[in-house]
């Protein structure tokens, strides 16, 4: 399968549910990778299972502050700054390109490099979601080395950073991110076929599609969160999704701490019975509690929907008054392990409640 | 001092006089297909009314204050857009998406695509991410001229923060072509370049149009006999001069909604309220806070093109005195369909066949219209029903739009408003002021002079009272630019934005200042800018 102009929209918006309350502008996404189309023709999306044990595997992603990303958008010249330096220092050239996360940003910008490359971009990623951090990622979980890892911006500038830790990786390259420009493009994870499909999460490309076109048939049958629950009940890692709430945003705290987005938003059901769901996040949606009972939490996937248009909304879109409905989704399985939820379980953001699966959550009254 | 408000409408144009604040005669004209001869039979009615039967001279006038719905059509329509020229100051970055990228072809068609992107642009914090290519800038120019183009936008990199570029570049192309009418993105937009060069892209494609309407308004005024100045109501309740319009007509769309929201607000002595305004097809609710319009925190589509300039912030949601009222699964549904204009026809009260909002409310015994036994027979249970339903969607419309769980007035305007007649929850009064019917030119008749900053701060470096010091002082600058009365001068909105991800910070920090307008000005001064 291709990656058509036509398909942009349903894909990006397929993108941003699964960022989960981040992962950028989904806009910006779509547009980018329409022009790397128009300029250089429709990228192959390769199914995981069909990539050579030998191939040699390259991941692209954008990395900065949202503000900043909607006026310097992105460039795929920046993107080819770092993973063409990383080719160079490894003396290896792609033959695929991989995402590193889903959200609107990262997931349609490895789209718009294959194309540019006329290379093929891989149907996979490395968490089948978004997270704030370079570390917490499946390749790294399952032993691929972060580094030796690029960061490029659009002057030309570029940094090689080799680190042991990826989570030294994720600390040096925020540092030099912010003294680039606050918003530059990063390659790492370097690896091979055969690691690409030991530790990646595989189909979350056309799954996001699939999203995407869901919620569309959906909206033109009135139904689109529905629609929405249906087909993720057809996917392989994404079957356990429910509605954990429906309600009306009437509290939402933002604070910026170290470089994140802190803070929680409050619901109360439309029923006027007084229930209330409320939301933790940093950057993405980590937990919601529904009056005090921990009802999904992280690497589970939460995520904020407009009740009637099933659009998702990004943790810096709530406002007060919108009625929104919230789903709650199983995480991959290769999230849920316990050397995953060692690097973004519930510990890695400092939350007081063990991981639970959605599913046991949703059968516990 | 007497001023005149007007609202140019799809349908009527509104004139009111007013002495001071207070309201002493109006007239409702049909708009004229050339505009200016509508404006000129509703301000000769008044006139020759003046409010007691007497008659006003036209040197008695100190203002006449103009909205208009016309520019925000003319776009819509694309109707006269002139071809435009587009600069972007941003290389080397922002490549990934080109300008007019997601616009629909067929505005493409009407403006063209003449595209210039050159070197240059700062960092969002106002220092420089790359310099000026000033020769680049003058070439763009020699071509655009070359091309016989009229008018150009410009787009610089952070150029909300720092607007220098902006402006270098804009004296470049006036010494190389100085027919090109400029529109810099800073002087509309907001973060956010796409959205931001979009609406400098379309100011640009209507400031042709512009410099001849307001000609047209003046010819108007002068045909009038009044002398005194003109001005043109913006969408966030303050005025630009007629020069002002000419260059920057994008700033009055939405203004129609923004100047019934202030008049409605005005009547009925409130300037912190929820105003809704119910028509036979739709309900319109907007938020005031402070006296002015909430503004829109999302991109505003406009035509089918996505930009980023202040907007009132409204809900319209299909609810008015023509909405269908049928039974659904049981359950009774009021809209969105309406029978609309046709009201007065189909409703079962005026002798129609289709059960309307309008027949509920009569049926259960609190409007008054029509013939009320043509609803006589109507199943209590469903008029109950329909009246429940009818405040249920009005009910929750208005609280999407507060901001808070406190109970807050609600002004209630539109032939709509009999309508509602129960407690609104989370409504603490409900005021129906009279004259509502002409809100709008009333509201334009006391619109204010204002400036306003939106820029992003250190707030290590400044604290946060110095920021907002040092935005204010900047936004008071412009509203008295603006012509402002210096001790008029309030701050009507602060609002804060920390930027994730950079340290030591940094905020962007947006601050409006408006002023009454000062009106004895000496012969000769400017007229005043408007915005920061």
């Amino acid at each position: 399968m291709k990656i058509e102009t036509a398909m942009l929209e349903d894909f990006a918006r397929g993108a941003a549910f699964l960022g989960t309350g981040g992962g950028g502008d989904p806009y910006i996404g779509r547009l980018c990778c329409a022009h790397a189309i128009e300029q250089y023709g429709a990228p192959q999306l390769l199914a995981l299972e069909a990539v050579a044990d030998d191939a040699n595997v390259f991941s692209v992603a954008g990395m900065g502050a949202p503000t900043v990303l909607v006026e310097k958008l992105f460039s795929l010249e920046e993107a080819h700054l770092a993973v063409s330096k990383l080719e160079r220092f490894l003396g290896r050239r792609a033959d695929v390109i991989i995402a590193a996360e889903c959200g609107g940003i990262n997931a349609t910008l490895p789209v718009a490099y294959a194309a540019l490359r006329g290379l093929p971009v891989v149907d996979a990623d490395g968490m089948g979601r978004a997270f704030p951090s370079i570390q917490m990622v499946s390749f790294n979980v399952y032993g691929v080395a972060c580094t030796p890892m690029v960061i490029a911006n659009e002057h030309g500038e570029s940094v090689i950073i080799e680190t042991g830790a990826a989570v030294a990786a994720e600390e040096i390259g925020r540092a030099l991110v912010v003294q680039m420009g606050a918003s530059a493009m990063l390659s790492c994870y370097p690896m091979t076929g055969a690691e690409a499909k030991r530790t990646a999460v595989a189909a979350t490309l056309s799954v996001a599609y699939g999203i995407g076109r869901a919620i569309s048939a959906g909206r033109s049958a009135g139904e689109p969160v529905a629609a929405l629950l249906a087909y993720l009940r057809t996917t392989p890692y994404y079957r356990h999704a429910h509605l954990l709430f429906e309600g009306k945003i009437i509290d939402v705290q933002r604070e910026t701490t170290r470089g994140w987005v802190l803070g929680r938003c409050v619901l109360e059901a439309l029923d006027g019975r007084g229930a209330r769901l409320e939301i933790q996040f940093q950057n993405e949606n980590l937990c919601a509690q529904r009056d005090g009972r921990v009802i999904a939490i992280v690497p589970d996937l939460i995520v904020v929907v407009d009740r009637e248009s099933a659009e998702p909304i990004t943790t810096e879109g709530l406002r007060y008054g919108q009625r929104v409905s919230v789903l709650g989704v199983s995480a991959p399985p290769a999230l849920r392990t316990s050397d995953a939820l060692a690097v973004f379980g519930p510990q890695a953001f400092r939350l007081d409640h063990p991981f639970v699966p959605i599913e046991i959550l949703a059968a516990t009254p | 001092m007497l001023r005149i408000g007007v609202d140019v409408g799809g349908t009527n144009t509104d004139a009111v006089l007013m002495d001071g604040r207070r309201l002493i005669a109006f007239h409702k004209h049909p708009t004229t297909p050339n505009v200016s001869d509508g404006i000129v039979g509703a301000i000769r009615a008044i006139l020759e009314d003046g409010g007691a039967g007497a008659e006003r001279s036209p040197e008695s006038i100190a203002a006449v204050m103009i909205g208009t719905t016309h520019f925000t059509n003319a776009f819509v329509e694309r109707r006269n857009l002139s071809s435009v020229g587009v600069v972007r100051i941003a290389l080397p970055a922002a490549r990934g998406v080109p300008p007019l990228m997601d616009w629909p072809r067929d505005f493409v068609t009407a403006i063209g695509h003449n595209v210039h992107c050159v070197r240059g642009g700062y960092h969002y914090d106002g220092r420089i991410n790359s310099p000026l290519d000033e020769q680049a800038v003058a070439q763009a120019a020699r071509q655009m001229q070359a091309q016989g183009l009229k008018c150009a936008a410009v787009c610089g990199l952070f150029s909300p923060v720092n607007a220098e570029m902006e402006e270098r570049a804009a004296q470049i192309i006036a010494q190389e072509a100085p027919q090109i009418a400029v529109t810099l993105s800073s002087r509309i937009g907001r973060i956010g370049i796409i959205e931001r060069e979009n609406a400098a892209i379309m100011n640009a494609s209507l400031a042709g149009m512009a410099r001849e309407v307001v000609a047209a308004f003046a010819a108007a005024l002068r045909a009038l006999g009044i002398e005194a100045p003109f001005f043109i109501s913006q969408n966030d309740g303050t005025l630009m001069s007629a020069e002002r319009v000419a260059q920057y007509p994008v700033l009055t769309f939405a203004s129609g909604p923004t100047n019934s929201m202030r008049g409605a607000a005005y009547l009925s002595g409130l300037s912190d309220a929820l105003v809704a305004d119910i028509g036979g097809t739709t309900t319109d609710i907007g938020m005031l806070v402070g006296g002015f319009p909430r503004e829109s925190a999302i991109s505003a589509n406009i035509g089918g093109v996505r930009t980023n300039f202040r907007m009132p912030d409204l809900l319209s949601i299909g609810l008015g005195g023509g909405s269908l009222v049928h039974a659904d699964a049981g359950a009774v549904r009021v809209g969105p369909r309406s029978v609309g204009y046709r009201l007065a026809q189909q409703a079962r009260v005026f002798g129609g066949d289709v059960l309307t909002a309008s027949d509920i409310a009569v049926a259960a015994g609190y409007a008054r219209m029509g013939d009320a036994v043509r609803v006589a027979g109507l199943d209590p249970a469903r008029v109950e029903a329909g009246v429940a339903e009818i405040h249920r969607l009005f009910a929750e419309a208005l609280d999407r739009m507060k901001t808070s769980a406190a109970a807050i007035p609600l002004v209630l305007v539109g032939g709509g408003s009999v309508l509602i007649h129960r407690a609104i929850p989370g409504v603490s009064e409900v005021i129906v002021p009279q004259a509502a019917g002409v809100a709008n030119a009333i509201g334009a008749s006391i619109a204010q002079a204002g400036g306003e900053v939106d820029r992003v701060y250190s707030y290590q470096q400044l604290g946060r009272e110095g920021a907002i010091a040092a935005a204010t002082e900047e936004a008071r600058r412009a509203a008295l630019a603006a012509g402002a009365v210096p001790d008029t001068l309030r701050v009507v909105e602060v609002e804060e934005l920390p930027i994730a991800y950079v340290p030591g910070g940094a905020v962007r920090l947006r601050v409006k200042v408006t002023g009454d307008l000062a009106l004895a000005r000496p012969q000769g001064a400017p007229a005043g800018e408007v915005g920061a």
